[in-house]
């Protein structure tokens, strides 16, 4: 019933906020950030219970679910269940939330309301999407994101706002069709083969696929979680959408959205078609490996600061994805933490580049310079997460990014070498963007206040959570262990006799 | 005691929360207190715990304290811990002791600065994440440091941020090192796929167990090691940053630039020692690496126009003897070279700090010159420091432990006459940049107005560091004048003694010693005639074509910038701008446009002609039925 609550809240939320937004925004922002907190209050609770935890830890199915038919005859049902993964994406969705309505608070004046209806729904979908476990109802979940997301970029966009909108939409809907499709094949291949229909996620994993049809399965999956990710080369609707969304609809795109495609595949495309993912290892780690570089040289060349920190996210992504399917333990905690920094950091700099273009009008950083001088807080707030993006040790990106390279090492050392020439591309755009908006001589004399009591809240609450998660990794890793290892028994359980960290070790370790 | 280990990091990176956070509300006169107060704690600290280590040694001459489990994954654990040892506690002396007089000489030097408070947070940060680098326990820790002082020199490089010139310095610092930590990454993942583990001391045992002398993986992974020591300290061939991270401040020259951070890559290979020893042709290349970059930066310095960049040319020069000594597994030797560096060379930086600040920010030793007189205690700290740097003999710690490089350099089984002879050669050279730089600085007329005359709070640190590089040599005496080791036998816990065979070398060693002390002497003498008594032969060497074609390419530093922007940087400005528009995007908008075409030519045959569609569908229903019947 908790985790119903847990979606039900923004989705009521969101509703109330559009009745009231008209009269009163104020209030609209208040009943969301309420919405939000106590969304984050229950999840806190969760994760501070022991014995649960404990429970799980010991070999539980799940930390919490509910399970009713829905539609019977078609073996679909309402199937939400929680394990220590979904549990730290909710809190980051929460979190993040709360970060996402607070940046709003003087950005958005027009429709309020409508505004923070749809962030409210957005974040239910992402919620949703976390916690589903039958396909019918994760693909509800993943439509239910993004309609709303398409709003929040289409009304309250910027200049190029109905391009990056349409294609947004194109390529998130295509590739899910493709998903939709791979779920149908599923389905069907299992109810023919064991004579039960249904979408549950518990019920088809193991299932028996021939290879062919596990590979082709597997990609319809993949390509949906690939777009959202993004993984290179379908990475291009990105930069647009994130260029011209608000700065909430960045923050949650960067920090969530693109998060369920990595939550995917740790979930779906490795534990329901292993033998097919470890085949298409080579390729996943080879985009992964581009990814990081691409994105980070493309990140650099960026004169439009957000389109900067677009790109950006291009290559940290990357990371996920080369430790996703590095498969190891020490990989999959470094991608599930570099999944909750990026989220947090990234957020952040985006949130940054919404205060400068609130203030100044222009994401054009030749139009920038010499900031530090009238904004120092901003400065140095600004330093701080540039330091978070290019992986500084003390900061939980570094961890993040140390152990996702530290496990795919051992998975594939040549592709990790590779990848770690990204720790100096990031380095390259991250201090840029200090150099070239916050050093230097004043260039632009537009009035720039610094970060006054609210922004400052806002940023330091991400301070210190990464520097927290930079010197105390340990409780988000003993959150995820027990579901990780979950994970990657299923996965070697439907591999049948070949282990897969064994074959893994096999391919670079020399 | 050993319990308040943790204290030492811990005090100066509370020092720079306090600053960071509360800096701006502070009183301007507290934040020096701050600042250099909680870096003389952490330095008493150490000092008790050095006390306490000489007296009553932990058991096993280590002593080691876990603070928590940092990160603890299925197959990888990381502990938050500090490891001190004979090697990690001359390093937090010298950080600490050394980085306590520089904060207190920055109390003056920095006091006209608005961003006052800034300053000494950056500067106690820096001292935290330096003494993490030697204090930690695995190489994770180790690399918390090391990115730590890259983070806090890139900070203090470009401390002066209105001038985008420093800036550039900052970013060209810390990309250059970064490259080189990225090698280091690189090898950290190789070593922990090899050993299982990165907690240094298991690391090196089970390495010395498990490789054999010379295996490819040894040298693989003491080749990614030396790839970021040399970038973190200023070696060939990442030496470029260095000499434009003068930009900062003087006492960041002084402190980082000089005395600590600089030195972490001849700590890090000291370190892991044992790697090196497994892989002789990684050791071997070392001491290549040292001799080159000592002899090619020495003479860059002879041709230098600011007074910092000679002192910055010098730093990698001398960077380079600690090397060699790494590379001839005189690891002691540089150590010691390194702890009479760090008292020397902050000296002299500070000392003309001191000298810039007098003449206004003047930079240029051209424009100095007859300073002997009005600035009699910078005067004679800087002597006493240059005739450190030069090695003078008896009376100056850079004798003793350059020496000992030189010797070992060419007595141990891992050295050669070579590489004895590029340290040799470098001596030579250093006498006359260390003396063309006092004469040019002190001697002469007098060519810019001084301002101001330090205050006692600048000189006090001058005199102790003077005192220090006078008779710090002291604590290690070669058997040729007097037989005492002291330094080396302490640091023989931590760090195996130089492979020197004992016996039919005696008379070597004093004939070696004499024929350094007489290219040392020539060398000042040369720098004496040709910039003091009679400066127009320096301008006639010059003025001959070829004279002036070397000073430029000494002045470019050999013309390394050159050679990596036209190989590195501009290829890749030019990627990257080529690509800004994102090749990929083509496909898709492509893709686009195709179905954008289709739909235009389709929206062609709408033309609302009964005439068209007639025929059209005419034409439709043959097809459709020539299709059926041939098929």
């Amino acid at each position: 019933m908790m985790l119903i609550c847990i979606v039900l809240i923004p989705l009521l939320a969101g509703v109330i906020a559009w009745a009231i937004g008209r009269q009163n925004p104020g209030a609209a922002r208040w009943v969301c950030l309420l919405a939000c907190a106590i969304d984050l209050v229950i999840l806190l609770t969760l994760w501070n219970n022991q014995a649960a935890m404990a429970a799980f830890a010991a070999g539980g199915p799940w930390l919490m679910q509910v399970n009713v038919p829905w539609v019977p005859a078609l073996g679909i049902s309402f199937h939400l269940a929680l394990d220590g993964l979904s549990l730290l994406m909710l809190i980051l969705s929460a979190f993040l939330g709360i970060v996402s309505v607070g940046c709003s608070w003087t950005e958005i004046k027009e429709r309020v309301g409508f505004f923070h209806f749809n962030l409210m729904w957005v974040l239910a979908g992402i919620m949703g999407v976390f916690l589903a476990m039958d396909l019918f109802l994760f693909y509800c979940f993943w439509e239910l994101m993004l309609v709303p997301m398409y709003f929040l970029i289409v009304i309250w966009g910027h200049e190029n706002r109905i391009y990056a909108a349409v294609k947004f939409f194109i390529f998130t809907q295509f590739s899910g069709l493709l998903m939709l499709l791979a779920i149908l094949a599923l389905y069907f291949l299992h109810g023919h083969a064991t004579g039960t229909y249904t979408f549950d996620y518990d019920l088809l994993l193991g299932t028996k696929l021939g290879s062919g049809a596990a590979k082709w399965i597997m990609l319809g999956f993949f390509a949906a979680f690939a777009v959202k990710l993004p993984a290179f080369p379908v990475h291009n609707w990105l930069p647009d959408a994130h260029t011209e969304a608000p700065t909430a609809g960045s923050v949650i795109l960067a920090g969530l959205l693109l998060k369920t495609g990595a939550y995917g595949l740790m979930r779906f495309v490795v534990p329901l078609f292993p033998q097919a993912a470890i085949d298409f290892t080579p390729v996943a780690m080879t985009l992964a490996v581009i990814g990081i570089i691409y994105g980070a040289v493309l990140s650099f060349a960026q004169t439009d600061l957000k389109r900067l920190v677009a790109y950006s996210s291009v290559s940290h992504m990357g990371f996920v994805l080369l430790g996703v399917f590095a498969w190891n333990r020490i990989a999959l905690q470094g991608a599930v933490m570099q999944m909750i920094c990026h989220g947090l950091g990234t957020g952040a700099l985006f949130m940054m580049v919404g205060a400068i273009q609130e203030r100044i009008h222009t994401r054009n950083i030749e139009k920038m310079g010499g900031f530090w001088e009238v904004a120092p807080r901003m400065g140095a707030i600004a330093m701080f997460f540039a330091m978070a993006s290019l992986g500084l040790p003390g900061i939980g990106n570094f961890i993040a990014e140390f152990l996702v390279l530290l496990g795919s090492y051992q998975a594939n050392a040549t592709m990790t070498s590779i990848a770690s020439l990204g720790l100096v591309l990031g380095s390259i755009y991250s201090l840029w963007i200090v150099q070239r908006v916050f050093h230097g001589a004043r260039e632009n004399q537009a009035k720039l206040p610094d970060f006054a009591r609210r922004e400052i809240a806002l940023f330091a609450s991400l301070i210190i959570a990464l520097v927290g998660l930079g010197f105390f990794p340990q409780p988000i890793f003993k959150t995820a262990d027990p579901a990780l290892s979950k994970l990657q028994q299923l996965a070697v359980a439907g591999q049948g006799a070949v282990q897969v960290s064994e074959a893994k070790h096999s391919g670079g370790n020399s | 005691m050993y319990e308040l280990l943790w204290l030492v990091p811990a005090l100066p990176c509370a020092g720079f929360l306090i600053l960071a956070l509360f800096g701006d509300r502070l009183p301007r006169r507290a934040a020096p207190f701050i600042g250099a107060g909680s870096v003389g704690f952490s330095a008493l600290v150490s000092f008790l715990i050095a006390y306490r280590f000489f007296t009553a040694p932990p058991e096993g001459e280590h002593f080691s304290q876990v603070l928590w489990t940092w990160m603890n994954v299925e197959g990888f654990t990381c502990q938050f811990s500090l490891y001190l040892d004979a090697l990690s506690l001359v390093m937090c002396l010298v950080v600490t002791g050394v980085g306590f007089l520089i904060h207190v000489y920055s109390a003056e030097y920095m006091i006209d600065d608005e961003s006052y408070a800034k300053f000494f947070a950056y500067m106690n940060l820096f001292v935290a994440a330096m003494l993490m680098l030697v204090l930690g326990e695995n190489m994770v820790l180790l690399y918390l440091g090391w990115e730590g002082v890259g983070l806090c020199s890139f900070l203090l490089i470009g401390f002066w941020y209105k001038n985008p010139a420093n800036g550039r310095a900052a970013m060209k610092a810390f990309l250059t090192t970064r490259i080189g930590d990225t090698f280091m990454a690189i090898g950290l993942f190789l070593l922990f796929v090899q050993l299982g583990t990165l907690d240094i001391q298991e690391m090196m045992q089970r390495a010395s167990q498990q490789w054999a002398v010379g295996s490819g993986v040894a040298v693989a992974a003491a080749l990614l090691i030396l790839g970021g020591a040399v970038g973190k300290s200023g070696q060939l061939p990442l030496q470029v940053w260095l000499p434009d991270a003068m930009a900062g401040p003087t006492p960041v020259s002084a402190l980082i630039h000089a005395a600590t951070m600089v030195t972490a890559g001849v700590y890090l290979i000291a370190r892991t020692h044992v790697i090196f020893e497994l892989a002789p042709s990684a050791q071997f290349l070392v001491a290549v690496v040292g001799a080159a970059t000592l002899l090619l930066a020495g003479f860059a310095a002879l041709a230098q126009r600011d007074i910092k960049r000679v002192l910055a040319y010098s730093t990698i020069s001398q960077i380079g003897y600690m090397f060699l000594a790494m590379g001839v597994g005189a690891y002691a030797a540089g150590i010691f070279h390194l702890v009479t560096h760090a008292f020397f060379k902050a000296l002299l930086f500070m000392a003309s700090g001191a000298v810039i600040v007098a003449l206004h920010h003047e930079q240029d030793m051209f424009k100095m010159g007859g300073l002997r007189k009005k600035l009699p205690v910078v005067f004679w700290t800087f002597l006493i420091g240059s005739m450190s740097l030069a090695s003078l003999p008896i009376i100056s710690s850079g004798f003793y432990s350059k020496d000992l490089i030189l010797w070992s350099a060419f007595a141990s089984e891992k050295g050669s006459k070579a590489l004895w002879f590029a340290g040799f050669a470098g001596a030579f050279v250093t006498g006359i940049y260390t003396f063309r730089m006092v004469i040019m600085t002190f001697f002469g007329e007098e060519k810019t107005h001084v301002h101001v005359k330090p205050g006692w709070v600048m000189c006090l640190p001058l005199v102790i560091l003077a005192i220090c590089s006078t008779f710090g040599g002291l604590m290690e005496i070669p058997s040729s004048i007097y037989h005492f080791p002291l330094f080396t036998h302490f640091m023989e816990s931590a760090l195996p003694a130089a492979p020197i065979p004992h016996e039919g070398l005696e008379h070597a060693e004093l004939m070696l010693q004499v024929i350094a002390v007489i290219a040392v002497l020539c060398g000042l003498s040369i720098a004496v005639v040709a910039f003091g008594v009679k400066p127009q032969i320096a301008r006639a060497v010059v003025a001959t074509p070829f004279g002036a074609k070397m000073r430029d390419l000494l002045f470019a530093g050999w013309g390394f910038d050159w050679l990596y922007d036209k190989i590195l940087i501009q290829p890749f400005l030019r990627t990257a701008r080529f690509n800004k528009d994102d090749f990929v995007d083509l496909i898709w908008n492509g893709i686009a446009a195709l179905s954008r075409g289709v739909h235009s030519l389709l929206s062609e045959t709408e033309t609302g002609h009964v005439r068209w569609y007639a025929a059209t569908l005419s034409v439709g229903a043959l097809l459709a039925l020539a299709i059926v019947v041939l098929l």
